[in-house]
C-alpha cells in the first residue's frame, strides 16, 4: 500500500500525501486506494495555476483589501496578564516596512526539561530579566567634597534577585573605566581616578551608572512564565534572541522572537522569511479575518529575493524595480527620472505600469500569449 | 540624439522592417504622450524611441527624433486626437481597418544636449510678447504659430496641420548667459569637488583608474545597478578631501555650494560660465566613474546654454468670458524668463556694469529654476499676481494629482453611467438592472452585415428617442453621424453592410459594473443588462458582499465594453459566476445574505406546507417543473428545498449549532440551512456544489434558493417588533440581581483596594490589578444576563430567529437591547478621559464605580440614563476616529504592495517571476496550487476518500 502511495510522491504535494495517509480507513484495498490517488491528483492538477496569472496583484490585493477591516491601535491582553503587543494593522505595516525598530519586540522562550515543567521557573525567568543598577538602588548621591558619588543599594531586592555586593561592584568596574570603587556594605563609592575632575563629570557619571548592566540579558526589560498547553513558557518583552539562545536549559529549536531583523541576523533570511509569514499570518488570523498563507508566502518572498529583508517601501523592494517608469509612478517620480536619464536607462516596458501608461496591453495574464496574424 | 544613437534606431528599425509588419505613425506619436513634460525637467531627457519604422533610412532617424520631442500634455485629450487621426489616415485607405497595432518597444532616458535641443527646436523664440494688436500669435513669440497650434482655424506652420491633429512642436532660447539646471546642482556639485581645478582630470592617479572600473563592474554584477550608484557614492565622497591632483599635481581648492545654484571655490564665487568651461573639459573615460553614460549625457550639458521651449499644446491658453486669455503657468514662467534673458543680451551688448548683469544673471538664473521646480526649498516660489504660486513643471508631474499618477496610470472613459443603486431579489445574480433613460444614452456598436442588415435597421428606424434605438451610424471610413428625428430616414436609406450602428443598451448586453474602493478583483464585475423602468441601478442583494454595497445611498458605475475583444474578456474572465470563490481564502464569495439566510431556515428547520402552496412557491422562483415534488398532499420543508438539488449530490456540514446536516442524493434528511450553510465565505455547501457541477449551475442554483428565501418570507410574514425583546418578570428580576451582585462585588474590590488588601496581580500596580479585576467582574455580569436572555427570550420570536440563523445580529444585540448593553471599553480599558480625576462631572473624584467608569446597566429598551448615554457616545465616537484613521493607512498599505507586486506573475515553466525575469518562488505557494481552484487552500482529501469508500 505505501508502495502505490510513494508512487505519486513526485506528483502530488507532501501535504496532499500526508493527508491521505491520515484519513485512510484501515483496511482499504488496492482498487480503491488507486481510485482515491488518481481523483486527488486529478483535483490537484485541475487546481494548478494557470501560466500568466497575476500572482502579485492577486497577493497584494488579498492583503490589502482586509486591511481596510482591520482595526487600529489593538492592544491585547489574553488572560488575567500578558504583555503589550501591537497587533493589527499597524503591526502588519511595521513588518511589511521592513523596520528595524519595532514598537513590542517580544519573545517566546521555550525551555528544557525541568524548566518546562515548571521548577524554579521564577527564578529562572529572573535571571534572564536584564536588571540596570538604578533598579537595586535605594539612592544615588553626591558627596561634592570629595567628587564622589555614593550608591546606596536595596538590600531587600538584591535578596530576592540573589545578588551579592561583590557581584554589583564586579559589574560597576567591567562598564565604568576610570573610577575607582570602594564597597563598604551598605554604600558603594565610586571615585573618579582623574585629578581635578570638573563636577559636571560626576554628575554625568551619575547618570551613566544608572543604566550600568548588573546582570540578565541585555534588552529584556519585562519576564513572564506562562503556562502554555502543559509546559511553562517565558514571555518577555524586549528581545535579544542571539544571547538568550545561549542559555543553558534554553530549548533553542522553539524559542522565538518577533523582531525579524534579529531572526535575519542570527539565523539567516530563510527563517526570516518564514517569521515574516508566521508574524503576519497570525496577526490576520487573530483579527478573524481569513487570507492564504500563499499570498503572505509570496510578500515575504518578494520582500526576502535579494538575500536579505526589504521593505515594501520606496527605498525597498520598489527600489529595485527594473522599470523606470514603473518606479516614477510609484514615489518621488522626478528622482528616479532624473537618475535614469544620467544612465541612458532603457526602460524594455515588460511591466504592467508602463504599458498602462503607454496604452498598451500589459504583459500579464491574458497579455502573455501572443497572436499575429498576416496581413495579405 | 547622439550621431551613433540614431543609426542605433535606423539599424534596429530596418530589421523590424524585415520582420514583416508594416505599421502607422500615428499610433507611435500617441504612445509618447507623456515624455514632453518630463524632458523638461531633467533638462529633457530625450527618450529616443526605439521603434520600428518603415521606408526610407533617413525618414527612420527624423521620425525617431520627431516622436521624442512631440508630447502632449493631455493624455485624455491625446487619446481623443489620435483617434480622430487615425480616422482621417484610413479615410484614404478605405474600409479596411489596420488589425496590426504598433507597440513602443522600449524608452531610452537621456539628457538633451545643447545640439538636441537646437536640432528639435522648429523656432527660435526672441521676444515675450505673446500676442500682435488682432489677438494674432507674434512670431518668434512664445505663442509662436511654428510650436503648434491651440486656436481653432490656425493651421500649424511647421506641420501644416490643424488644432487637434498637430501635436505640438519645440522651440528654443539662446541664454545670454549659462544657467545652471537645478535638478542636477549635486551632481555638478560632485563633478567639480572630484576633479582637478586646473586639468579637469578625476582626482584618482592614473594607474588607480582601471583598478575603480573594474571594482564597480564587480559590485554591479553582484548587486545591480543600486550597488553601483552606492559604491560611486562612496568613490566620490572619498575624492572630496584629496587637495593636490594627481596629475598635474595643481593644488585643489574647497568647493562648497550655497543652495539652491550658487557654488563657491574659497568663499571665491565660481560663476556657471567656469562651471561649464571646467564641466566640458572633463574627460569621456573620466565621466564613467561618476556613473554617467557618456553617450547620453556629458556633465557640460547640465549647464543651460540653450534652453528648450516647450510646444504651445502642453501650456494651452483659456480664452475667459469676458473674451480676454488667460495664460497658463508654464507661459508665464516662460515669459519672464524671455524677457530677463532679452534685458541680460541688451545690458551686455551695451556693455552695462558688471554688478547689473550679475544681477539679471541671478534672476535669469531664478527664473530657470522656478521654471523647472517652484517648490526648491531655498527659493520663494515664483506666485502669480493672486498670490497663488505657480503649477510649473515639477508640480505637474508630481503626486496623486500629477501628470503620472493622475494621467497615465490612471485613465478616464465614455461609455459609462454612475447612479444610486437598490436592491432587486428577483434578479439573477449576474444580472444588472439599468434604467431606461441610462439604456438609451449608452450605446453599443454593431457592425452591419447582410445576415443582421434588416434587424439593426430596426434600430435606426426608431431613432434616439424611442427605446431600443440607436443613436449614431459610424461610415466605413470612420465619419460618425448623430441620428436625429430629422435625419432618420437619410441614415436608414444610406447603411449598408460595412456600417456601424450604435444601438441602444438591450437586455442581455454586457456590462461592467464597479464599485468604489475597488479594493479587490471582485469589486468590478461583468453582468447582463436588464433593462427597468426606474432611475436606480438595481442589482440581486446577494452580490453586494463582493461589492461591499448597501443601498443606504451608495452609487455604483457601468461600463459598457465597446469591442469585441473587450466583450469577450469581460465575459469569460469578469462574470459573477467566474467570481464565484475567492481568491483570497478559496471559499464561496457569493452567497444568500438577510431574508433568504432566514427564509430558508424557515423553510428548512420545521415547516409544512400544503402542496398547493408549494407549487406555488416553486412557480414563485422559476421552477415549473414539479415532478421532484414528493407526492404528498403535505410537503415537508425540507422535501421542497431539495427539489432544488441534484440528484447525485451528496453533502455532510454542520450549521451554526454543531448541528449535523446531511444531503444525501440530492435530499435534504438532516439538519437544515442556515448562514454556516448558505451565506458567504463560511461552509463547503455551495463550495462543493461549485466543484462538481461547474459556475453556471451554482450562479442559478443560488439564485433559486436566495428567491425561495425571499419567497418564503413573504408568504408568512417577517418582522421585528419591540415585543421580542420582552422577558418575562422573573428574568427582568434574575438580571436585576446579578448586576446588583456585581455592582456589590466591585465594591468590596474598591473597599480591598483602598484597605491595601487586594492582592496584585504579577506585572501591574494595584491600581491595575484593580481596573482589571472590576472589567472581569462587569464583562461577567454582562454576559450573565445575555445567558438569562436567552433562557427566557421567545424561541420563536422574529429577532431570534433571524439571531439563530445568522441573517442578521446575534444574542448580544438582543441581549443590549433587552437587559444591560454592558462595559464600553476605550482601548481595552474603562472610560478614564474626561474631567479631572473623574470621567463625567456627576461623579465624585477619584470614583471607582461601575457607572463612573462607563458601565451602562440599562438597557437600550429601558432606555439609558443620560449619564450612560454619553459614555455610549463616548465608545461611538472612538471607533468613527478609529475608521477615519485607518482607512488612508491600510489604502497606503495597499497601494505600496499592489505596487512592489504588481509584475509578479507565474511563467510558464510555474516559477514565480518579476519582470525582469528575476525568480521570486520556485512554485507559487510552495505546491503551485491557484488557491480560488481549491477549497479552503486545501485538496479535500477527506471528501475525496469519502466519496470513494
Amino acid at each position: 500500500m505505501d508502495k502505490l502511495i510513494s508512487e505519486y510522491e513526485d506528483k502530488l504535494p507532501r501535504k496532499v500525501i500526508d493527508d491521505i495517509r491520515a484519513n485512510l480507513p484501515k483496511g482499504i484495498n488496492q482498487a480503491k486506494l488507486k481510485k482515491i490517488m488518481d481523483k486527488a491528483l486529478g483535483e490537484y492538477e485541475n487546481a494548478k495555476v494557470n501560466a500568466g496569472e497575476s500572482v502579485g496583484i492577486i497577493a497584494a490585493e488579498s492583503i490589502g483589501e482586509p486591511g481596510t477591516q482591520m482595526t487600529l491601535n489593538t492592544f491585547h491582553f489574553a488572560g488575567v496578564a500578558e504583555m503589550n503587543v501591537t497587533l493589527g494593522l499597524p503591526r502588519i505595516i511595521e513588518i511589511l516596512d521592513g523596520r528595524k525598530e519595532i514598537k513590542t519586540p517580544i519573545m517566546q522562550i521555550r525551555l528544557k526539561a525541568p524548566y518546562s515543567k515548571g521548577k524554579d521557573i521564577k527564578e529562572f525567568a529572573l535571571s534572564i530579566k536584564e536588571t540596570k543598577l538604578s533598579e537595586i538602588t535605594t539612592e544615588f548621591s553626591i558627596s561634592l567634597a570629595d567628587s564622589e558619588i555614593e550608591v546606596k543599594l536595596d538590600k531587600e531586592k538584591m535578596k530576592s534577585l540573589n545578588l551579592t555586593n561583590t557581584n554589583v561592584v564586579n559589574s560597576i568596574s567591567k562598564q565604568l573605566k576610570g573610577f575607582t570603587i570602594k564597597d563598604n556594605k551598605e554604600l558603594i563609592i565610586l571615585k573618579s581616578r582623574a585629578k581635578e575632575e570638573a563636577l559636571n563629570e560626576v554628575y554625568k557619571a551619575k547618570e551613566k551608572i544608572k543604566d550600568i548592566h548588573i546582570r540578565g540579558v541585555k534588552g529584556i526589560s519585562q519576564v513572564l512564565p506562562v503556562k502554555r498547553d502543559d509546559e511553562f513558557i517565558i514571555m518577555t518583552s524586549g528581545s535579544n534572541l542571539s544571547e538568550v539562545l545561549q542559555i543553558d536549559g534554553v530549548d533553542s529549536h522553539r524559542t522565538t522572537t518577533n523582531n525579524i531583523f534579529e531572526i535575519q541576523e542570527v539565523l539567516g533570511v530563510e527563517a526570516a522569511r518564514q517569521a515574516i509569514i508566521e508574524e503576519v499570518f497570525n496577526v490576520i488570523e487573530n483579527q478573524g479575518l481569513n487570507v492564504d498563507v500563499r499570498h503572505i508566502m509570496l510578500v515575504a518572498d518578494t520582500m526576502c529575493v535579494l538575500g536579505m529583508i526589504k521593505g515594501i517601501t520606496r527605498y525597498g523592494v520598489v527600489s529595485e524595480k527594473s522599470s523606470v517608469l514603473a518606479r516614477a509612478s510609484f514615489e518621488t517620480p522626478i528622482k528616479h527620472i532624473i537618475n535614469a536619464a544620467l544612465v541612458g536607462e532603457n526602460d524594455t516596458l515588460n511591466s504592467v505600469v508602463e504599458n498602462v501608461m503607454l496604452n498598451q496591453p500589459v504583459p500579464i495574464g491574458t497579455g502573455v500569449p501572443k497572436l499575429v496574424t498576416k496581413k495579405k | 540624439m547622439p550621431e551613433e544613437k540614431k543609426s542605433k534606431t535606423e539599424k534596429k528599425a530596418k530589421e523590424e522592417k524585415a520582420a514583416e509588419i508594416k505599421e502607422e505613425i500615428v499610433a507611435e506619436a500617441a504612445d509618447i504622450k507623456e515624455p514632453a513634460d518630463e524632458k523638461e525637467v531633467a533638462e529633457g531627457e530625450a527618450k529616443a524611441v526605439q521603434m520600428a519604422e518603415k521606408e526610407a533610412e533617413d525618414t527612420v532617424g527624423k521620425e525617431a527624433v520627431e516622436t521624442a520631442d512631440t508630447g502632449a500634455e493631455e493624455t485624455a485629450g491625446k487619446e481623443g486626437q489620435t483617434a480622430e487621426a487615425e480616422r482621417d489616415k484610413t479615410e484614404v485607405i478605405e474600409p479596411e481597418e489596420s488589425h496590426v497595432f504598433k507597440r513602443v518597444k522600449s524608452i531610452v532616458f537621456s539628457v538633451l544636449s545643447p545640439k538636441m535641443i537646437k536640432d528639435m527646436a522648429s523656432a527660435k523664440i526672441v521676444t515675450p510678447e505673446l500676442y500682435d494688436k488682432e489677438g494674432y500669435p507674434v512670431d518668434g513669440g512664445l505663442m509662436d504659430i511654428r510650436l503648434g497650434v491651440i486656436d481653432p482655424g490656425l493651421r500649424c506652420k511647421t506641420c501644416g496641420s490643424k488644432l487637434k491633429e498637430c501635436i505640438g512642436h519645440f522651440g528654443y532660447i539662446e541664454l545670454a548667459r549659462p544657467i545652471i539646471h537645478i535638478k542636477f546642482v549635486n551632481i555638478i556639485l560632485n563633478f567639480l569637488k572630484s576633479t582637478c581645478r586646473e586639468c579637469s582630470r578625476i582626482l584618482i592617479p592614473k594607474n588607480k583608474i582601471s583598478k575603480y572600473k573594474e571594482v564597480l563592474d564587480e559590485v554591479e554584477k553582484e548587486k545591480g545597478i543600486e550597488g553601483r550608484r552606492q559604491k560611486i557614492k562612496e568613490i566620490i565622497a572619498s575624492l572630496k578631501t584629496i587637495n593636490k591632483c594627481p596629475h598635474c599635481k595643481a593644488r585643489q581648492k574647497k568647493i562648497t555650494m550655497d543652495k539652491p545654484t550658487t557654488f563657491f571655490e574659497d568663499e571665491k564665487r565660481i560663476s556657471p560660465i567656469e562651471i561649464w568651461t571646467r564641466l566640458e573639459k572633463i574627460s569621456d573615460d573620466d565621466i564613467l566613474l561618476f556613473g554617467l553614460v557618456v553617450d547620453y549625457v556629458r556633465p557640460e550639458w547640465m549647464v543651460f546654454t540653450f534652453l528648450p521651449i516647450p510646444p504651445v499644446t502642453m501650456r494651452p491658453s483659456i480664452t475667459l468670458e469676458s473674451g480676454e486669455r488667460s495664460e497658463d503657468d508654464l507661459t508665464h514662467k516662460l515669459g519672464d524668463i524671455v524677457r530677463i534673458n532679452q534685458r541680460l543680451f541688451e545690458n551686455i551688448n551695451a556693455g552695462a556694469p558688471e554688478i547689473i548683469v550679475e544681477d539679471l544673471w541671478d534672476l535669469l538664473q531664478y527664473h530657470v529654476t522656478t521654471f523647472f521646480d517652484n517648490e526648491v526649498a531655498q527659493l520663494p516660489p515664483a506666485r502669480h499676481r493672486s498670490g497663488q504660486p505657480l503649477k510649473t513643471l515639477t508640480e505637474r508631474i508630481k503626486s496623486k494629482e500629477g501628470r503620472i499618477r493622475h494621467n497615465l496610470a490612471g485613465k478616464r472613459t465614455n461609455f459609462c453611467a454612475r447612479t444610486v443603486i437598490s436592491p432587486d431579489p428577483m434578479l439573477e445574480l449576474n444580472e444588472v438592472g439599468v434604467p431606461d433613460l441610462i439604456a438609451m444614452k449608452l450605446t453599443v456598436p454593431e457592425r452591419i452585415t447582410e445576415w443582421n442588415m434588416e434587424y439593426l435597421k430596426k434600430f435606426v428606424e426608431k431613432g434616439p428617442k424611442k427605446y431600443p434605438g440607436a443613436n449614431y451610424i459610424t461610415r466605413p471610413d470612420g465619419k460618425k453621424k448623430k441620428i436625429t428625428e430629422e435625419t432618420k430616414e437619410a441614415s436608414l436609406e444610406e447603411i449598408q453592410p460595412g456600417y456601424t450602428v450604435e444601438r441602444h443598451l438591450m437586455d442581455g448586453d454586457l456590462a461592467v459594473f464597479n464599485r468604489q474602493p475597488s479594493l479587490h478583483r471582485m469589486s468590478m464585475m461583468c453582468h447582463r443588462v436588464r433593462v427597468l423602468p426606474g432611475k436606480t441601478l438595481r442589482l440581486n442583494p446577494a452580490v453586494c458582499h463582493p461589492y461591499n454595497a448597501d443601498f443606504d445611498g451608495d452609487e455604483m458605475n457601468l461600463h459598457i465594453p465597446q469591442t469585441e475583444e473587450a466583450r469577450a474578456e469581460a465575459e469569460i474572465l469578469m462574470e459573477v459566476q467566474t467570481q464565484l470563490i475567492s481568491l483570497r481564502y478559496g471559499l464561496s464569495i457569493i452567497g444568500c445574505v438577510q431574508d433568504a439566510i432566514s427564509g430558508n431556515y424557515l423553510l428548512t428547520k420545521n415547516m409544512i406546507l400544503d402542496r398547493d402552496k408549494a407549487i406555488d412557491l416553486l412557480a414563485a422562483i422559476g421552477i415549473d417543473d414539479f415532478s421532484k415534488l414528493p407526492r404528498k398532499e403535505k410537503i415537508d420543508g425540507k422535501e421542497l428545498f431539495s427539489t432544488l438539488i441534484p440528484e447525485d449530490f451528496n453533502f455532510t456540514g454542520k450549521t451554526r449549532e454543531e448541528e449535523e446536516v446531511t444531503i444525501k442524493n440530492g435530499k435534504l434528511v438532516e439538519g437544515y440551512m442556515d448562514r454556516s450553510n448558505l451565506g458567504e465565505g463560511s461552509g463547503l455547501l455551495l463550495r462543493n456544489i461549485h466543484q462538481k457541477y461547474g459556475k453556471e449551475f451554482t450562479i442559478n442554483l443560488l439564485g433559486k434558493i436566495f428567491r425561495l428565501g425571499v419567497e418564503v418570507l413573504l408568504r408568512n410574514g417577517f418582522t421585528c417588533a419591540v415585543s421580542d425583546t420582552d422577558l418575562p418578570e422573573n428574568a427582568r428580576m434574575k438580571i436585576q440581581e446579578t448586576l446588583s451582585n456585581a455592582a456589590k462585588e466591585v465594591d468590596n474590590m474598591i473597599g480591598m483596594y483602598y484597605d491595601k488588601k487586594l492582592e496584585h496581580l504579577p506585572g501591574h500596580t494595584l491600581s491595575e490589578t484593580l481596573e482589571l479585576k472590576i472589567l472581569e467582574t462587569l464583562n461577567k455580569a454582562r454576559n450573565e444576563t445575555g445567558n438569562i436572555v436567552a433562557d427566557f427570550a421567545d424561541k420563536n420570536s422574529h429577532t431570534m430567529i433571524m439571531a439563530q440563523s445568522g441573517a442578521r445580529g446575534n444574542l448580544l444585540n438582543l441581549a443590549q437591547m433587552a437587559a444591560c448593553v454592558g462595559q464600553q471599553a476605550m482601548r481595552g480599558k474603562r472610560i478614564k478621559k474626561g474631567f479631572e480625576a473623574r470621567t463625567l462631572s456627576n461623579f465624585k473624584k477619584d470614583e471607582l464605580t461601575p457607572g463612573a467608569g462607563g458601565f451602562i446597566s440599562n438597557g437600550f429598551k429601558t432606555g439609558l440614563t443620560p449619564t450612560e448615554f454619553f459614555f455610549g457616545a463616548m465608545t461611538g465616537r472612538d471607533s468613527l476616529m478609529d475608521t477615519a484613521l485607518r482607512t488612508p493607512k491600510s489604502g497606503y498599505l495597499y497601494r505600496r504592495l499592489a505596487n512592489a507586486m504588481q509584475d509578479l506573475k507565474v511563467e510558464y515553466d510555474e516559477t514565480v517571476r518579476d519582470s525582469s525575469g528575476r525568480i521570486i518562488q520556485f512554485e507559487y505557494g510552495e505546491d503551485g496550487m491557484d488557491v480560488s481552484k481549491s477549497e479552503k487552500g486545501i485538496i479535500n482529501v477527506k471528501r475525496i476518500i469519502k466519496s470513494i469508500t
